[in-house]
């Protein structure tokens, strides 16, 4: 059964809606193009499925906070929201607008599938491009930035300081 | 007013979790302490992210631990309201960070034990182990590779460094058999295809290890006088002192909350 409101079905309504909720911690990108939004279907009532993408990212409970909000002012009350951490987030479901969006706020999107170099010091070789002047001349400062999902690097050709969003 | 709550763990799954919950609270914990304290900025970021992945990976074992008790408790409860001797973690996670060299040497040895770990557990016949093993060992990996370019970079740098290291090394030396230690619990497990079978880890632990101390110019120490009994709530005296500090608000103030 597929429930509608007008022209749009339930679900269809609900993903639009994700689609303005922000991240937290980067506000420029939306839940749904991080890939923290995995599903949204209907079980006799709407249910979101969320996923964190670090254990420990602070930022879930808030994100699902912010999804209740946005669900409850637009007549949602009976969506449930449902944490899954299975398949395990990945960078690779960031997209391709996302991407766009990161480079544009100053990030540098992750460069690689994160299928990639799983080997003990693997994934250091990789050419990231500094979303200012778009140069590979650029090195890490550290593995770790400004929250748990970023590195921070430094461009070699026009020396901009900038995050770069880590393969996961 | 709420006191310590009991857990007679006797059900081996429970008891296998409560482990690995149990070693990511307590050195999450502990890698929490560099907090302030870093020798670098970047570094100090590196240890307290390492320490908020650990407390995620201990919030999502302590909440299936609580479900498997079946007795009403959080994962809170489970964390902070605990007495030391209920704790089933690894002697390793709770000794005391010493300097940034011992920290980085144990922390090494407790990734790769890690990675190996939670590689396994992917394929546990648990299916709720083997989602939190999926999560957590992409994490492990990018911790592993951070500890062990800097035991390589310590090991492998100035007179003092390279000291240290080998000092720290030799100091924890006696705590890494623990890791790979077996019991009924863990037997009956692996049987079950539920848990990781000990004698697979420590052979990968091994090779792995042997090829990061070579780089790192630094000699494995010898002997095998091994001290343990973490996992069985026999813990250094170290453990108390971390749990006084780290439980105390709950305790104080039952039921607190942001």
């Amino acid at each position: 059964m597929t429930r509608t409101r007008g022209e749009t079905t339930v679900t269809e309504e609900i993903w639009r809606l994700l689609q303005s909720v922000p991240d937290p911690e980067i506000p420029i990108i939306s839940i749904v193009d991080l890939g923290i939004v995995r599903d949204v279907f209907d079980e006799g009532h709407p249910v979101v499925a969320i996923t964190p993408t670090y254990s420990g990212c602070p930022a879930t409970e808030m994100i699902e906070q912010s999804v209740r909000e946005v669900l409850d002012q637009a007549g949602h009350a009976d969506a449930e929201i449902r944490t899954v951490i299975s398949p395990a987030w990945t960078t690779d479901w960031i997209s391709d607008d996302g991407r766009r969006k990161l480079r544009e706020y100053g990030i540098a999107p992750p460069a690689a599938s994160a299928a990639r170099g799983r080997g003990l010091f693997g994934g250091a070789g990789l050419a990231i491009a500094c979303p200012r002047c778009g140069s590979t001349a650029t090195s890490r400062v550290s593995e770790f930035g400004s929250t748990p999902c970023k590195a921070h690097y430094q461009c070699g050709a026009c020396a901009e300081p900038f995050d770069y969003f880590k393969c996961l | 007013m709420t006191g310590s709550i009991d857990i007679r763990a006797a059900e081996p799954r429970l008891v296998y979790v409560l482990r690995l919950a149990d070693n990511a609270l307590v050195l999450g914990q502990r890698l929490g302490e560099w907090c302030g304290k870093g020798p670098a900025l970047e570094e100090e970021m590196a240890l307290v992210n390492f320490a908020l992945d650990l407390v995620g990976q201990a919030r999502m074992l302590l909440s299936y631990a609580a479900e498997l008790e079946g007795a009403g408790h959080s994962e809170d409860d489970l964390a902070f309201l605990r007495d030391g001797m209920d704790f089933r973690n690894l002697l390793l996670v709770e000794l005391p960070n010493r300097d940034f060299a011992f920290t980085i040497v144990r922390q090494c040895l407790f990734d790769l034990y890690q990675c190996g770990l939670y590689e396994e557990l992917q394929r546990s016949g648990d299916s709720r182990l083997a989602e939190i093993a999926a999560k957590a060992s992409k994490e492990s990996r990018y911790h592993l590779q951070h500890s062990a370019g800097w035991l390589v970079r310590l090991g492998d740098g100035t007179a003092e460094s390279h000291q240290r290291v080998q000092a720290a090394l030799d100091r924890i030396w006696r705590y890494t058999g623990e890791l790979f230690e077996t019991d009924d619990v863990e037997t009956a497990l692996v049987a079950e295809g539920i848990a990781a079978d000990p004698a697979v880890l420590r052979s990968e632990w091994d090779n792995q290890l042997d090829r990061i101390l070579r780089e790192a110019t630094i000699t494995r120490p010898a002997g095998d006088g091994m001290a343990s009994g973490g996992r069985h709530g026999r813990h250094t005296e170290h453990l108390g002192y971390m749990l006084a500090e780290m439980q105390f608000l709950q305790r104080a103030y039952p039921g607190a909350s942001w």
